[in-house]
This record gives structure tokens, sequence and C-alpha cells, in this order.
């Protein structure tokens, strides 16, 4: 259940800048979530709606992006996409993948008033 | 305890008490207590529909087109984020880390599966170690305060930390922890984490290095089965290698795996119980311990200018 404090940490962060930005109600929550980052998208919309309770985001829509996942061969520096982290590289057969996108967790727009 | 929905928040005790939520005083609680009055506020209430369940309208409200993001005639406007969800715990990280390199402080953050042999192998450690060097344990489980009990007869100061149902530990917890346990300089601190190979590889705690504990009563597959856990980890323990002989686990091949993940991961294989291993690890302790303390030294010698 590290969705439960994935979702504590949204709301801390749409805390925050609520005072800086000064608004109100959150309607709209945009996260990009990828793929190689070990979190399901179901159980995340679960825990988003339990902890934005009485909160100036109850009832706000959670959006996610899932970006793809991406990496880099350290042998032969190809880029691939890649599934999962013990893949090997389709041209070389190392094993030694640098992840370079796909493993993000990030907030990244808020529709407010 | 919410028994229903499995959630954590607002369970946490430190030492049997309640954690301090990280808020500003004068802030609203955005939770309510649960009708009963359970113990330490459980913090909401809810509906339970199950994980894939429809609840509370966000399925409503998620019909809309994707990209329709539009600001509408109302007031709402667009605000750009781009933080990191756990940003948070990185900087409450960061603050421990600072305290770590500033104290000398040598912290390693223990990882495994439950029943590889954690607090077993903490206990010989501090045995061992005794008489050397200041040690403390930070022990982290969802429920009991066995395993800090554990530690304590070995002759090491401990503090339990309960996650309720949380299934790791956090950089919050373990700076209120710290504080709790009054650190010294030049020390050894051991943070056992909750057993589990998921969840706490996302999150940092400050320490110098990730520890992964993987025992031979396991699958060798293991690495290639939780493989983030392997990647952040900077050693491995491979333990109970005293139970070789009697099983057909593959030693040579749960290390090729763990590489692929990580090719830069070290490897010793260790015997809690039999004490092989121990003096390699007991070194790979000692070197980390003068490096903190060297670097605190190196930190604080006056700076040369150059004009
Ligand atoms: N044979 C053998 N058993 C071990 C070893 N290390 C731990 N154990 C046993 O494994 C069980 C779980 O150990 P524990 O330290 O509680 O695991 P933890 O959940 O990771 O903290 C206990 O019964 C230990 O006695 C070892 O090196 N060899
Ligand atoms: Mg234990
Ligand atoms: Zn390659």
């Amino acid at each position: 259940m590290h969705e439960m404090s994935l979702a504590e940490n949204v709301l801390q962060i749409i805390e925050d800048t609520a005072h800086k930005q000064g608004y109100t109600r959150v309607k709209t929550v945009w996260l990009e979530i990828g793929q190689l980052a070990c979190v399901e998208q179901a159980s995340m919309r679960f825990c988003f709606d339990l902890v934005m309770r009485d909160s100036i985001a109850h009832e706000a829509r959670l959006e996610i992006t899932d970006t793809a996942g991406q990496g880099r061969c350290a042998q032969c520096s190809i880029e691939m996409p890649i599934a999962a982290l013990y893949e090997a590289c389709p041209k070389c057969g190392s094993y030694e993948i640098q992840v370079t996108g796909g493993d993000e967790m990030r907030v990244k727009e808020l529709e407010v008033e | 305890m919410c028994t229903t929905c499995g959630c954590g928040i607002g369970q946490t005790l430190i030492a049997g008490h309640a954690l301090k939520q990280p808020r500003k005083p004068g802030e609203v609680m955005r939770y309510r207590v649960h009708e009963d009055g359970a113990a330490l506020a459980h913090p909401h209430t809810h509906q339970h529909n199950g994980l894939n369940g429809v609840f509370n309208g966000a399925l409503d409200f998620g019909t809309g087109a994707a990209g329709t993001h539009a600001p509408g005639i109302s007031q709402s406007r667009m605000i750009k984020i781009e933080r990191d969800i756990l940003s948070k715990n990185n900087d409450y990280a960061a603050e421990n880390r600072d305290t770590f390199s500033t104290h000398g402080i040598f912290a390693l953050n223990l990882v495994s599966s439950p029943g590889s042999g954690k607090t077993t192998l903490l206990v010989k450690t501090i045995a061992a170690l005794h008489g050397t060097l200041p040690i403390a344990v930070i022990e982290g489980d969802q429920q009991t305060d066995n395993d800090a009990a554990r530690i304590r007869a070995a002759g090491a100061p401990a503090l339990q930390i309960n996650t309720g149902k949380g299934c790791h530990l956090d950089a919050y917890m373990v700076g209120q922890a710290m504080q709790q346990l009054h650190l010294q300089n030049h020390s050894l601190l051991l943070i056992e984490n909750v057993g589990n190979l998921v969840c706490p590889a996302s999150f940092d705690l400050g320490e110098a290095h990730k520890v992964v504990i993987l025992s031979v009563t396991e699958g060798e597959d293991k690495p290639l089965k939780y493989p983030d856990m392997f990647r952040v980890a900077d050693l491995m323990l491979l333990n109970k290698c005293d139970l070789l002989p009697y099983l057909e686990f593959d030693a040579e091949l749960a290390v090729d795996y763990a590489r692929r993940i990580n090719p830069k991961l070290k490897v010793i294989r260790i015997s809690a119980t039999s004490g092989e291993g121990m003096t390699e690890w007991l070194d790979w302790i000692a070197e980390g311990c003068r490096n903190a303390v060297t670097a605190v030294k190196r930190s604080a010698e006056p700076k040369i200018l150059l004009e």
C-alpha cells in the first residue's frame, strides 16, 4: 500500500502551493507516473480519493499520464524501450541497462480556483 | 486501526507513542476521526467499495476526455507544478543526511523480505562490535516491539517504529526517531526497515547505503521479481549460507541475477548463525565508519583562500 503515502505526498504538495498561489479549491490533478515506478493505477486512484477527502482537493478529478520505460545500454549505448528492469539489450545482450525514463512520479499540473 | 481498507495513515507509533504529524500549528486536520473513536484517531471516514470499485465519484469525474484541461468559464486556472511526488520525503531525507555528515554517523538502511534474518544479523553485528564504537538501532515493523527488545538485549539502544499497516519507513519517521535516540558523534546507526522488497526502495531515509538481505531459503530469482530494491542497494548480504548444503539453492545464479539488475552491487555471503562472512561484513562497516569520520574532519579544516 505505498500508494497511500504517495497520495499523502501529493496532498502535501497541493497544500504547499495553495499557500503560495492563493487558491482554495483544486478541481483537477495531473500526475505523471512512469510504467517502471511500481505504482498501481487502480490503487493510486483509490488512495487519492481517500486522502483528498476533507481537503481543498476533495472531489478533485485525477488524471494520470503514464510514460513508457526507456533505457540505455551501458555497453553499446543504444536507446531502447524497456518493459521490465531485468531485460537484456536487444543488440548486445548486456544486462547493464540504465533507466533513462519511465520511473518518474510527478505532480505535473493543477486546475484550481 | 482500519481493518477494512488497509490504510496506514495516522497509525505510526514511535516507541509506542503516536508520530507527530508534520503540519504547521493552526492548520486544519483534513481528516475526521473514525465513528468508533478507534485508537489513535484513524484519521478519515470512508466507504469501502474494494480497490477496483467505483469510489466517491473519482470515476464519475474522470470520464471527461483526456486533454480537456483548458480552463472553463469559471475562474479556474491552471498551475504548473512539476514536482516529484516524493520531494517532501527527499527533503526530510536530506535533513537526516545532513545530520549524519556533520556528526560523522554512518547510517545503513537494511531491507529484505520478512524473515531473511535482518534482526538476527543486527544482534550478531552489535555483539561483535561491542565496545569498539557507539551503535544505535531504529527498528521498523508493522506491529510489536519484539525486534527492538532483541536489540536492547544485545546491548545497543533501540527505538521501535510501528508503521501499522504502512509498508515502509519514511524519512520523516526516521528524523523523529533520531531525535529521541540522542545519536552520538562518530557512531553507527542501523535502520531495520519493514520487511518488504517493494516500497522501501522508493523512500530515501538519508542513509549512506541501502543493504539488501536475501536469504538462501528464498528463490534465486527474487532479484528479478523485485528489481527495484536490488537496483537501489549498494550491498547485498546473501544470508543463511550455513543452509546451502541442505538446499537446491544456486548461489551463483542468485548473485548473477542480482548483478543483472545492478552490475555494481557488492555481495557478501554470510551466515548470521555460523558466523561465516561476518568478518567481511564488519570490515565493510568499519571502513564506512572511518570514512564518515574523516569526511567530518576534512570539512572542519579551515579553508585556504587563494586570491
Ligand atoms: N539457518 C539460519 N537461520 C537464520 C539465519 N539468520 C536468521 N535465521 C533465522 O531466520 C528467522 C528469521 O530471522 P529474523 O532475524 O527475525 O528475520 P527478519 O524478519 O529479517 O528480522 C529466525 O528464525 C532466525 O533464527 C542464518 O544465517 N542461518
Ligand atoms: Mg526483524
Ligand atoms: Zn547493448
